[in-house]
C-alpha cells in the first residue's frame, strides 16, 4: 500500500468529473433549466479540467502508459511549471472550480466528484508526489554503416581469439583443404579407425 | 471467418440475447409510461422524460442484478463442476466472466446517465409547473395537494412555490440515494481502469467494495413513491381522456369530472372529545395483526421524531387506524395541525407495524381481558378483530364469551372507546347475541359528587358516566369475586386472561389465576398472559 501513487487515480478522477461537469452543463444550458448560466460555466470549467488532467504524469516506478495524443497537451502542461507540477495547486484549484458548479443541480454531481478528486491530489501531495511530464525517448540516429561489420576472414572451426592475431596465408591455405593443422598438436596420435 | 464463428458463435449468442432483453425492457417501460391512461396527468406535466427516466431505470434494475452473478466466484466454481457433462462451449463462455461484468458496467453507466438526465429535466418541469400562474392543466395538477382539505392525493412532489429541485433531491428519499449511488458508481469505474488496476491494485479493490452502498441505495430508493399514476377509482370517476380538456371545471359541482386522484390516500381525520385525535390511514402493501404499533413520524412537526402509537384498529378493516391523546410537545402540534380547517392536511410517514401479535386471544373459549388506563388500547383493535372474526363465523375463532374489564381514573380520554363499546353493544342487539361481550368499567378516580350521581341515578337504564348499558362501578374490582363467578359459570372451559396494565395487577391477576384453577384438568383452567403490547 506504500507504493500506491494516489496522484494517477485522482487523475482518472479528475478527468472523469471534467466529462461530468461537460454533460451536466449541457443538459443545464440545452433545457434553459433556471440559473442555467451556471451551467455554462460548468462546460467551460469541464473543458479546462479536461485538459488540463488529460496528460497522465510519469510513474515513480515502472513504465506509464500514454494516453493517446496526449504529448502535445503535455508540452503545454509543462510549460507552467511550478503550477501544474505541485499537487497542492491542483487540489486547491480544482475545489474552487467545482465550487460554482454546485449551485445548480444538474452540475451538482461534477462538483461532488471534482472535490473528491481535489481530496485525493491533497492526499498525494501530502505524501510528496510531483508531476514529472513523460518525455519521448530521444530517437538514436542510426549512423550510415555503422551496423555493417567485416565478415570472419576464417572459415569454421576457427581457433581460439589469440592465435587469430596474424592470420597467415598458409594457414589459410592449409585450413581450407585438409585437417586443421596450426598450433594444434594432438598429445596422443589420432588415427581414423574407419576403414 | 468459419474459425472464428466456431469459437465465438456462444459468445455472440449470449451477447445478442442480453441486448436484446435490454432493449426490450427499455421498450416496453418506455411504451408503458408513455402511453398509459394511469400516467396521463403526470406526462401532462413532464412530457416523454418521464417514460425515459422509467425505462432507463427499469433497465438499471435489470442490470445492476446482473453485475453481481459474473463474479460470484463460488457460483462459477459450482457452474464449472456441474457443468462437466455439458458442452466445453458452455463452460469456456465462464472464463470470459470479467469481460461480461464490464460489459454489463459499461451499460449500468449508460442507463445512469440516461436516467439522471432524464430526471433531471422531470424536476425543472416540476418546479417550472409549480411556479406557473397561467392555469394551465399543468399548474393546476401541482397545486392539488395544496386546494384540497384532504390532502396527500397529490401529483407534484414539489409541494410549495420556494421548495427548491436541489432541496427536494437532497431531502426525499429518493434524491439522496441516487447521489450517493452515482458518486459510489464513479469512483468505482474511475478506480477500475486498466491502467490503475494494473500499476495499483489495491486503489482497485478497496474502492471497488462501494458496490455495497451502490446495492443498498438501490434497494431502497424507489420507496418514496415520487413517480404517481391516478388511482383506479378515480380513473372509473373521471377518466383522463374524457376529463382532461375541461380541467377548468373540475371544481364545479355539477360537472361530470372531479379533481383526479392521485396514489397515496389521504387520511381520515376524526376528532374525539378530550383532544383525541383518530387517524384512518391506508397505506399500499400495509398488513397488521391485532395488538401491533407502528412509529409515526410528521416532516411538518418535527424532522426526527418518530413516536410509537398502538393501533387501533382491527386487521379485517381496509385502513388503519391510530388514536392520538395529547400528552405532550409532539402530540399537541401534532392535533393542533389536523384540527386547521383551512390549511393542508399534514404528511405523516409511518414505519411498522411492529410487535408480537396477540393471537392467542382467539384460542380461548372464554377470554377475560383486562385493560387498564392506556392499556385499553390494544384492546380495541382484539374487540373489533373477535368482533369481525364473530360475524363471519370464522372457524379459529374458538371464543364463545369475552369478559372485558376496563380500569381507568377517568373516563374521559377515553370516550372513543366508549364509542366503541357502545356500537359493539348495539350490534351485538341487532344480532341476538348479547351475551357474548360482557364489560365492566371500573372508574378509581371517583369522588363522592360522582357517587353522589351515580346514586342518584340508580334506576335509569344506561349509565350517566358512560352511556353504556352496562353500569360503571366504582374503585377497583375485587378479583377474587369476578374469578368465582367466572368459574361457576364456566365449569369446564379453558378461560385465558389477558392483561395490559401495571405489574402490581399482574401480580394480582396471576395469583387468582392459580387460585382459582381447578386441580381437575378437565374442569375450569385459568391461563395468564401478560402481553406487552
Amino acid at each position: 500500500m506504500g507504493q500506491i501513487e494516489w496522484a494517477m487515480w485522482a487523475n482518472e478522477q479528475a478527468l472523469a468529473s471534467g466529462l461530468i461537469l461537460i454533460t451536466g452543463g449541457i443538459v443545464a444550458t440545452a433545457g434553459r433549466f433556471t440559473q442555467w448560466y451556471f451551467g455554462a460555466y460548468s462546460i467551460v470549467a469541464g473543458v479546462f479540467v479536461c485538459l488540463l488532467e488529460y496528460p497522465r504524469g510519469k510513474r515513480k516506478k515502472g513504465s506509464t502508459m500514454e494516453r493517446w495524443g496526449q504529448k502535445y497537451m503535455t508540452a503545454v502542461v509543462k510549460l507552467f511549471g511550478p503550477f501544474t507540477r505541485n499537487y497542492y495547486v491542483r487540489a486547491v484549484l480544482h475545489l474552487l472550480l467545482s465550487v460554482p458548479a454546485g449551485f445548480l443541480l444538474a452540475t451538482i454531481l461534477g462538483t461532488a466528484c471534482l472535490a473528491i478528486a481535489s481530496g485525493i491530489y491533497l492526499l498525494a501531495a501530502v505524501r510528496g508526489e510531483q508531476w514529472t511530464p513523460i518525455e519521448p525517448k530521444p530517437r538514436e540516429r542510426p549512423q550510415i554503416g555503422g551496423t555493417i561489420k567485416q565478415p570472419p576472414s576464417n572459415p569454421p572451426p576457427r581457433p581460439p581469439a589469440e592465435a587469430r592475431k596474424k592470420p597467415s596465408e598458409e594457414e589459410a591455405a592449409v585450413a581450407a583443404g585438409g585437417p586443421p593443422g596450426g598450433p594444434q598438436v594432438n598429445p596422443i596420435p589420432v588415427t581414423d579407425e574407419v576403414v | 471467418m468459419g474459425n472464428w464463428v466456431v469459437n465465438h458463435w456462444f459468445s455472440v449468442l449470449f451477447l445478442v440475447v442480453w441486448l436484446g432483453l435490454n432493449v426490450f425492457l427499455f421498450v416496453d417501460a418506455f411504451l408503458k409510461y408513455e402511453k398509459a391512461d394511469k400516467y396521463y396527468y403526470t406526462r401532462k406535466i413532464l412530457g416523454s422524460t418521464l417514460a425515459c427516466a422509467r425505462a432507463s431505470a427499469l433497465c438499471l434494475n435489470f442490470n445492476s442484478t446482473l453485475i453481481l452473478l459474473p463474479v460470484c466466484r463460488n457460483l462459477l466454481s459450482f457452474l464449472r463442476g456441474t457443468c462437466s457433462f455439458c458442452s466445453r462451449t458452455l463452460r469456456k463462455q465462464l472464463d470470459h466472466n470479467l469481460t461480461f461484468h464490464k460489459l454489463v458496467a459499461y451499460m449500468i453507466c449508460l442507463h445512469t446517465a440516461i436516467h439522471i438526465i432524464a430526471h433531471l429535466f422531470n424536476f425543472d418541469c416540476y418546479s417550472r409547473s409549480r411556479q406557473a400562474t397561467d392555469g394551465s392543466l399543468a399548474s393546476i395538477l401541482s397545486s392539488l395537494s395544496h386546494d384540497e382539505k384532504k390532502g396527500g392525493s397529490w401529483l407534484n412532489p414539489i409541494q410549495s412555490r420556494n421548495t427548491t429541485v436541489e432541496y427536494v433531491t437532497f431531502t426525499s428519499i429518493a434524491g439522496l440515494t441516487g447521489v450517493i449511488m452515482t458518486i459510489a458508481l464513479i469512483l468505482m469505474v474511475t478506480s477500475a481502469t486498466e491502467f490503475i488496476r494494473r500499476s495499483y491494485f489495491e486503489v482497485f479493490w478497496y474502492t471497488h467494495h462501494l458496490f455495497i452502498f451502490y446495492i443498498l441505495g438501490l434497494g431502497i430508493h424507489g420507496i418514496g413513491g415520487i413517480v404517481r399514476g391516478q388511482t383506479e377509482e378515480s380513473m372509473n370517476e373521471s377518466h383522463p381522456r374524457k376529463c382532461a380538456e375541461s380541467f377548468e371545471m373540475w371544481d364545479d359541482r355539477d360537472s361530470h369530472c372531479r379533481r383526479p386522484k392521485f396514489e397515496g390516500h389521504p387520511p381520515e381525520v376524526v376528532m374525539h372529545p378530550s383532544k383525541v385525535l383518530e387517524l384512518q390511514m391506508n397505506k399500499r402493501g400495509f398488513s397488521m395483526e391485532v395488538g401491533q404499533y407502528i412509529f409515526v413520524n410528521c416532516p411538518s412537526i418535527s424532522l426526527l421524531e418518530w413516536h410509537p402509537f398502538t393501533l387501533t384498529s382491527a386487521p379485517e378493516e381496509d385502513f388503519f387506524s391510530i388514536h392520538i391523546r395529547a400528552a405532550g410537545d409532539w402530540t399537541e402540534n401534532l392535533i393542533r395541525a389536523f384540527e386547521q380547517q383551512y390549511s393542508p392536511i399534514p404528511r405523516i410517514e409511518v414505519d411498522g407495524p411492529f410487535g408480537t401479535a396477540s393471537e392467542d386471544v382467539f384460542q380461548y373459549e372464554v377470554a377475560v381481558l383486562v385493560g387498564a388506563g392506556i392499556g385499553v388500547t390494544p384492546f380495541a383493535s382484539i374487540l373489533k378483530s373477535i368482533w369481525y372474526k364473530f360475524q363471519c363465523a370464522d372457524h379459529n375463532l374458538k371464543t364463545k364469551k369475552i369478559y372485558f374489564y376496563w380500569i381507568c381514573r377517568e373516563t374521559g380520554a377515553f370516550s372513543w372507546f366508549n364509542n366503541l363499546l357502545t356500537s359493539l353493544e348495539q350490534e351485538m342487539e341487532e344480532l341476538g347475541k348479547v351475551g357474548f361481550l360482557n364489560y365492566r368499567l371500573f372508574l378509581t378516580g371517583w369522588d363522592s359528587n360522582i357517587v353522589g350521581h351515580a346514586a342518584l341515578n340508580f334506576d335509569k337504564a344506561t349509565d350517566i358516566v358512560t352511556g353504556l348499558k352496562q353500569k360503571t362501578s366504582f374503585g377497583r374490582p375485587m378479583w377474587d369475586n369476578e374469578f368465582s363467578t367466572i368459574a361457576t359459570s364456566h365449569p369446564k372451559s379453558v378461560v385465558g386472561v389477558f392483561l395490559c396494565g401495571p405489574r402490581t395487577l399482574a401480580k394480582s391477576l396471576r395469583k387468582c389465576c392459580h387460585r382459582y384453577s381447578s386441580l381437575d384438568p378437565r374442569k375450569v383452567q385459568f391461563y395468564f398472559n401478560k402481553e406487552n403490547f
